[in-house]
């Protein structure tokens, strides 16, 4: 079994109040090193078998045409989870 | 008799009052199924307001794929008048029906009040019993109403006289150039996010010059689409 992860983030020029409120809440519960939150969204799509150049293409299209609002929204990542936690773990030098 | 279909989707909250619009109006509402790809052959088409699957993904998002509403798209683009209240609004964006989008109110609440509006267009289907320039009052509830689009767009829309209502006074929501409702460029298609359905018969609407809850503000809307069938 595969996953996919598609992170969607409301675009950079686009106010996002829930960013925002959270940002407020922060600095009371101490963290005021924080200047700024962006609040976005991420889908994890199963499917059986590994995760193909074919299957990142059609989560890439489901992004942009159904997890995305492109009026509002940016897709920022489409990626095979175990393949980019495998690589992670490399760059650590911990494999 | 013209007949009004009103789309109930699963979570919609509104439709009966839209029907009860229809009826007052003098149209025969006919109710429409989000999961039958069918419009019984009806003249114009409501999508009232509510939280469609409980506005899961985007509000509108997940409706916008409903079995009725390719039907919808499909006769919204042979001239079929079609109004999206509120959710119905978001619904329309979603289907690219209309441009732009709506986000979260400007200030995070809920936002339930009588709200005044500017028509600046009376040539739509649903607008044409209304003067240009005319205030009138409708109530306005809603979670994600703020209007935004990229400034193209809404330069667009005000060059063609495509901006229908802007809200008067204080801006509830945020929503970009103060806009309330659009019309995409043949004018059957309107957007907003107020609620005419609310306000179309005696007692029960907004306060109005012929005292409180006397508002029948909404009720034009659908005469407007009447009157427009007609010829």
């Amino acid at each position: 079994m595969g996953r996919v992860v598609v992170d969607v983030m409301p675009k950079p020029e686009i106010l996002d109040p829930q960013g925002k409120a959270v940002a407020g809440a922060l600095p009371r519960l101490g963290f005021g090193q924080f200047t700024s939150v962006r609040q976005g969204k991420r889908f994890e799509l199963e499917v059986d078998g590994p995760v193909t150049p074919e299957v990142l293409e059609a989560a890439a299209a489901a992004a942009e045409q159904v997890l995305s609002n492109p009026v509002i929204e940016d897709v920022v990542r489409v990626a095979d989870i175990e393949a980019d936690a495998a690589a992670t773990v490399a760059s650590q030098g911990l494999a | 008799m013209s007949r009004i279909g009103v789309v109930t989707f699963p979570g919609t909250l509104d439709d009966r009052d839209a029907a009860r619009g229809v009826r007052l109006a003098g149209g025969e509402p006919v109710a429409l199924w989000h999961a039958d790809a069918d419009l019984k052959g009806v003249d114009a088409v409501v999508l009232p307001g509510g939280f469609s699957y409980g506005d899961y993904l985007r509000a509108g998002a997940i409706s916008r794929f409903a079995p009725v509403m390719g039907e919808v798209v499909d006769a919204a683009g042979k001239g079929l008048p079609v109004l999206g209240i509120c959710n119905g609004f978001q619904v329309l964006t979603e289907a690219h029906l209309l441009p732009g989008s709506m986000i979260k109110n400007e200030s995070l609440h809920f936002l339930c009040r009588e709200q005044v509006l500017t028509v600046e267009n009376s040539d739509t289907a649903w607008t044409r019993e209304f003067e240009r320039g005319e205030d009138i009052t409708i109530p306005l509830k809603n979670q994600d109403g703020q209007y935004v689009a990229d400034e193209r767009t809404l330069d667009e829309l005000e060059g063609e006289g495509r901006v229908v209502f802007r809200y008067q006074g204080d801006n509830p929501n945020g929503s970009r150039r103060d806009i309330a409702g659009i019309t995409n460029a043949a004018g059957n298609v309107v957007g907003l996010m107020p609620h005419p359905e609310h306000a179309v018969e005696r007692g029960f609407g907004p306060d109005g010059a012929q005292g409180p809850r006397s508002g029948t503000d909404g009720l034009r809307f659908f005469t407007s689409v009447l009157r427009a069938l007609v010829g």
